[in-house]
């Protein structure tokens, strides 16, 4: 017996009056929806992804898209993605793989936060003006200070401060790594780095040496893999950070189909060729809280306690705790990766199901950090599902040092969000190493498109900064009293210790 | 808005509370009739040694036997008295002020460096927070703080500041917009030796507040003001920095100037805001903080709120207006304005 075809996601359909068959819509799509036969093109929705590349390059806007063409009869409970993760499984088998982030209905608390702005008691701050400080260290901070007057008089430091990164604005690039995305898409994260001064991640996919120009403004990774680790790559790196988890798969490993593993991501993350590069779940050397001190402690031994190393968690439910007894191992940062945050392959179920929103999990950390009066030994990175310079505001006025964004640098750069990552045909040139396809993106217009976006939230922020009455990041941070809830339940604004509207 | 006003004699010499009234009320254009108030140091010679406790109880009958064996519980009353008041028709008594002479059990604290300001500290938070009636509103040896919701001259009368003397004082008009009439809510400020008058709004006050908490302090007086003296009670008294790196912590320079600074002044500025980011005060301010040895003036980084400066002989003045610093000393020999972020400071001389 057979379950039969599930209905078709998505419908494309072309208006033949305008379609003059010049066929890059047939060029530009690798999943093979369109083809020519005879003087017609002929369309397969069910190859669709809804990635837009064909409707982004046909040039008559031809080509239109129509999501569920085909109803099932509506339930409030058996939907749609249940129903047709059911007909998948039983054909498979196997587990559902899925990309980009969690695809849930559940609100995000973002949106139920709104800022302040000064009116009258206290005059807002025009940023054109006057001057509105973003830079950003990250790092571990003196809790207090030593500090001695010379003989001459002069004032002179002698407590000994931790390496700290310098940037100039509390919005930095997620770890993606070559292999997940590609070489151009690295290159162009990596030029508006620079360009804005910020950093970004290597992901765990090792350092390709064209992107030794940009070295002092990336963080190298070291996750459970250890995929392109040596000396050299930890050398070259502005920082180290060790993934433990991540957002959209808390508590499993990842995975790099061996399809993804060309000549030169092979030599990269020093795996062979067209081998499937599985990191393991845990790594097989941090089995506890004091074995991730010895790693943290082995990197900065390497590195010659000249570079922070930074930890990243999944924010799961004792997230607090874990960013506290990270806190006590000697690392500079704790990155807190929210369920929201994306991935270019993950199951289904860990995507939809596993973690929490991280506007949560920065409120419980930041203020286990305060109870414990251990703030200042770490930074705190908020990452996953930041969408706008507002949230970064809220993440930063919730306890956050500084982000990550992930998601919205590839959406600056093409991405449509359509999900299929894992499958390596990104028509964007992004998630892909096929050559065809990565030649789309020119490094050169990716990074101007990634450094408009930052520039632009960053604009945005001291906007709304001055709005508050704030000329200075360390003034936001953590300033609850700036936000309120909006049809947020009590213990959820307890959680996040805000006030609801009109209080 | 709100008018401050401070004055310190370097020698030490008392000037009774008759000038800095009358000085005070030049600025009643910058207050609501809602909230004054003075604080006096080396005001109890006679019970220098002793923290004195000036106390709003609610009503004496429900609360004072309660805050009297609180008090037992950590050491000594060595006097109380109800504070003298004088009937003003413009000024409703609701609270009865009272003032102990106390003296902390330091054995009660032994694992500290500072027992006895440990004590009074721990006993001010938790008397407050506690909200039973009465509320510690200063705290200081050879300290006074008077304060009611009433214009500044209605104040002074209620409490005749003029039969006060001490070296230093520091008065203010209040013009409120949070806790208007509520006598715990006017200025200044007190624990301990510090003392803190204030104008302005402070914008980074939940990231103050949230700092500062994690040290044990509790903001209980529903204003931004009281962090104020907190910070700098942490800073100076418990970290050890001076007045003026104090203030170059809550008021520090902009990055652009700490950049250009020579390598070792730059590091200590580059350190002061690493250290101390949550404590820096952010909105417009301008503020006048003192303690037995000093007084310092400042304002916010950009200068939102006016402050100036003024010196005659041994005695420095800081005002919101120089027409409040002339009114009490009409002699006076150097007015200035002080540059945003630029203290104001005056220091008894050893």
């Amino acid at each position: 017996m057979s379950i039969g075809a599930i209905p078709s996601r998505y419908r494309i359909r072309i208006d033949r009056d305008q379609c003059m068959l010049c066929e890059r819509c047939i060029e530009s799509c690798p999943y093979g929806v369109f083809r020519k036969n005879g003087e017609t093109i002929h369309v397969d929705s069910r190859k669709c992804t809804a990635c837009h590349r064909c409707i982004a390059m046909c040039p008559r806007d031809a080509i239109s898209l129509l999501e569920h063409p085909i109803d099932y009869r509506s339930h409030p409970i058996w939907t749609r993605e249940v129903r047709e993760s059911i007909y998948n499984q039983a054909r498979t088998g196997k587990i559902i793989l899925a990309g980009m982030g969690n695809a849930q209905p559940l609100p995000a608390i973002f949106d139920r936060l709104l800022l302040d702005a000064c009116q009258v008691t206290n005059p807002s701050i025009d940023p054109l003006r006057e001057p509105m400080e973003l830079r950003t260290y990250i790092g571990k901070k003196p809790s207090r200070l030593e500090i001695r007057r010379t003989p001459e008089g002069d004032l002179d430091l002698v407590t000994e401060l931790a390496p700290n990164l310098e940037a100039e604005t509390p919005i930095l690039i997620a770890h993606m790594s070559y292999g997940a995305i590609s070489l151009n898409a690295q290159k162009s994260l990596a030029m508006a780095a620079t360009e804005v001064k910020t950093f970004m991640g290597t992901g765990e996919g090792g350092l390709h040496p064209s992107l030794y120009p940009y070295q002092d403004r990336m963080i190298v990774q070291v996750a459970s893999g250890r995929f392109g680790v040596d000396i050299n790559y930890l050398e070259r790196g502005a920082a180290i950070e060790i993934k433990i988890g991540q957002g959209a798969k808390p508590g499993i490993g990842g995975h790099l189909p061996g399809e993804k593993v060309d000549a030169d991501v092979s030599a990269t993350r020093m795996i062979p060729v067209g081998s499937d590069a599985i990191s393991p779940a845990p790594h097989h050397d941090i089995y506890s809280i004091e074995d991730l001190k010895q790693l943290v402690r082995g990197l900065k031994e390497a590195t010659e306690w000249k570079k922070p190393v930074f930890v990243k968690i999944a924010a799961v439910h004792n997230v607090a705790a874990i960013a506290a007894g990270i806190a006590r191992s000697s690392a500079d940062a704790v990155v807190v990766d929210g369920f929201r945050g994306g991935t270019g392959a993950a199951p289904r179920v860990f995507r939809d199901q596993v973690g929490l929103p991280i506007e949560a999990a920065i409120a419980a950390v930041d203020q286990k950090l305060r109870d414990q009066g251990i703030r200042n030994e770490v930074s705190l990175i908020a990452s996953g599902g930041i969408r706008e310079s507002a949230d970064v505001a809220k993440a930063i006025a919730l306890g956050a040092d500084a982000i990550y964004i992930g998601t919205a640098s590839l959406v600056a750069m093409g991405c449509r969000v359509c999900g299929n990552c894992y499958r390596g045909l990104c028509p964007w040139g992004i998630a892909t190493q096929r050559e065809d396809l990565t030649a789309r993106l020119d490094p050169r217009e990716g990074s101007v498109l990634v450094s408009n976006l930052i520039h632009a939230w960053t604009l945005e922020l001291s906007e709304l900064m001055g709005a508050a009455g704030i000329n200075s990041i360390e003034s936001l941070r953590g300033n609850r009293d700036r936000l309120r809830g909006y049809m947020l339940d009590e213990g959820i604004l307890k959680v996040l210790d805000v006030k609801p509207v009109g209080a | 808005m709100c008018g401050i006003i401070g004055v310190i004699d370097r020698r030490k010499e008392p000037m009774d509370g008759l000038r800095i009234k009358k000085a005070l009320s030049q600025m009643n254009e910058r207050g609501s009739g809602e909230g004054a108030g003075y604080a006096v140091y080396g005001v109890y010679p006679e019970y220098k040694d002793y923290y004195a406790l000036h106390v709003f109880f609610n009503n004496i009958h429900e609360t004072k036997d309660a805050l009297d064996a609180t008090l037992e519980q950590w050491g000594r009353i060595v006097h109380d008295e109800e504070i003298p008041t004088y009937e003003q028709p413009n000024l409703r008594k609701t609270h009865t002020p009272w003032r102990y002479f106390f003296k902390p059990d330091k054995k009660l604290m032994a694992w500290s460096k500072s027992p006895e300001d440990d004590i009074v500290t721990y006993l001010v938070m938790k008397i407050n927070a506690e909200r039973k009636g009465s509320l510690v509103f200063s705290s200081g040896k050879n300290i006074g703080v008077f304060k009611a919701s009433g214009w500044p001259e209605d104040v002074a009368n209620f409490y005749r500041i003029e039969d006060y003397a001490g070296y230093l004082w520091l008065g203010h008009n209040r013009y409120p917009t949070n806790t208007p009439g509520w006598w715990g809510g006017a200025h200044p400020f007190n624990l301990l030796g510090w003392s803190v008058v204030h104008n302005g709004e402070i914008t980074s006050y939940g990231t103050n507040r949230r700092y500062i908490e994690s040290f044990g302090y509790q903001c209980t007086m529903y204003t931004d003001t009281e962090v104020v003296a907190y910070l700098i009670d942490l800073l100076v008294r418990k970290h050890g920095l001076s007045e003026e790196l104090a203030v170059k912590a809550l008021a520090p320079p902009f990055w652009d100037e700490i950049d250009i600074m020579a390598p070792r002044q730059k590091m200590v500025a580059k350190a002061l805001r690493l250290a101390y980011g949550s404590a820096l005060m952010n909105g417009p301010f301008a503020i006048v903080v003192a303690n037995q040895e000093s007084m310092v003036g400042f304002t916010d980084r950009i200068k939102l709120r006016p402050l100036v400066g003024g010196t005659c002989g041994n005695r420095v003045f800081v005002s919101s207006e120089e027409a409040a610093i002339r009114a009490m000393e009409p002699d006076i020999e150097h007015v200035y304005m002080p540059r945003a972020g630029e203290p104001i400071i005056g220091k008894v001389i050893p």
